[in-house]
């Protein structure tokens, strides 16, 4: 039982930021890079590299446009990520029942 | 990782899922005063009908007009004291005032706001009076469960009141005043107190 459960403890939200990223976005349509910067109190490069890390996991989807002549990022959770995040939390949630 | 950290894990997720979603600062001393202010218009309104006539309005009257002024009054107040206390508490909690939280806050709020003003002046100028106090709790009430989604959860609740007191007042219209006295006055005052104690109190 207890061995099932570590299974849907995703190493990727193995931490904080990454984390944080999730939650944000798993609430929100989508969110800009300093808003997520201002709520996590995270600096530029330490959140760039865990953003780069949940894209390559396909658990977030990086949306650039241009608003006026500046370039605007957004960030949204895509499909996979929001359901992989739900395991993650409710195996967060058996666990701490246990 | 131990029990104590996945519990703090998931403290801080949904500590982010609201601080990102939801505008929390308002204040509950706000509510307290429209209240109040609500008591006051209603009382002057209640004193011009009592005193310089009896009993029946007339749509283009002065007494008319004078009521309706209170009532702007009443609403401009209330909104002010609103802005100023919540920017205060934004201040004390170290959150920004105008941010996407309170903006989508403020949006979802005046929607079902501002369709219900434009429909409550229209059946005035068909001389349909007696449904305003209904309608104007009403459309306050499904303003306050819309942007219960982008607040404080508890505001939901007292938007479920207000709704159902526009319908009895909607279907009692005699009853229209004093069911506008309970829900913005009294209603506004008690709910008020309760998230002032719950909240700004810690």
């Amino acid at each position: 039982m207890s061995k099932n459960i570590i299974q849907h403890i995703n190493k990727i939200f193995d931490h904080r930021i990454r984390l944080g990223i999730m939650s944000i976005l798993m609430v929100n349509d989508y969110a800009e890079f300093n808003t997520l910067k201002e709520l996590l109190g995270a600096t530029d490069g330490n959140l760039a590299s865990h953003i780069k890390a949940l894209e390559k996991a396909e658990f977030i989807i990086i949306e650039k446009q241009f608003i006026g002549k500046k370039p605007n990022t957004r960030y949204s959770a895509s499909t996979l990520g929001k359901a992989e995040f739900k395991k993650h939390l409710q195996a967060l949630e058996k666990l701490i029942k246990q | 990782m131990t029990q104590q950290d996945y519990l703090k894990d998931l403290s801080e997720i949904k500590d982010l899922m609201n601080k990102s979603s939801r505008f929390i600062s308002l204040s509950g001393l706000s509510g307290i005063l429209a209240g109040t202010y609500a008591l006051i218009g209603a009382a002057i309104a209640y004193w011009l009908v009592t005193t310089y006539s009896n009993g029946v309005l007339i749509l283009d009257g002065w007494i008319f007009r004078s009521c309706l002024l209170t009532l702007v009054l009443v609403a401009a107040f209330s909104i002010i004291t609103g802005i100023l206390l919540t920017t205060r508490k934004a201040k004390k909690q170290g959150t920004k005032i105008w941010d996407s939280t309170s903006k989508r806050l403020v949006l979802n709020f005046i929607i079902p706001l501002v369709v219900g003003g434009l429909y409550i002046l229209i059946i005035l100028s068909q001389g349909k009076y007696g449904q305003s106090g209904g309608l104007m709790l009403i459309f306050y009430g499904l303003a306050l469960v819309n942007a219960s989604k982008y607040s404080i959860g508890d505001i939901r609740y007292l938007g479920y009141i207000q709704i159902f007191l526009g319908l009895i007042g909607a279907w009692q219209p005699g009853f229209g005043f004093w069911l506008w006295v309970l829900g913005f006055g009294v209603m506004h005052i008690i709910y008020g107190s309760w998230m002032h104690f719950k909240y700004d109190i810690k």
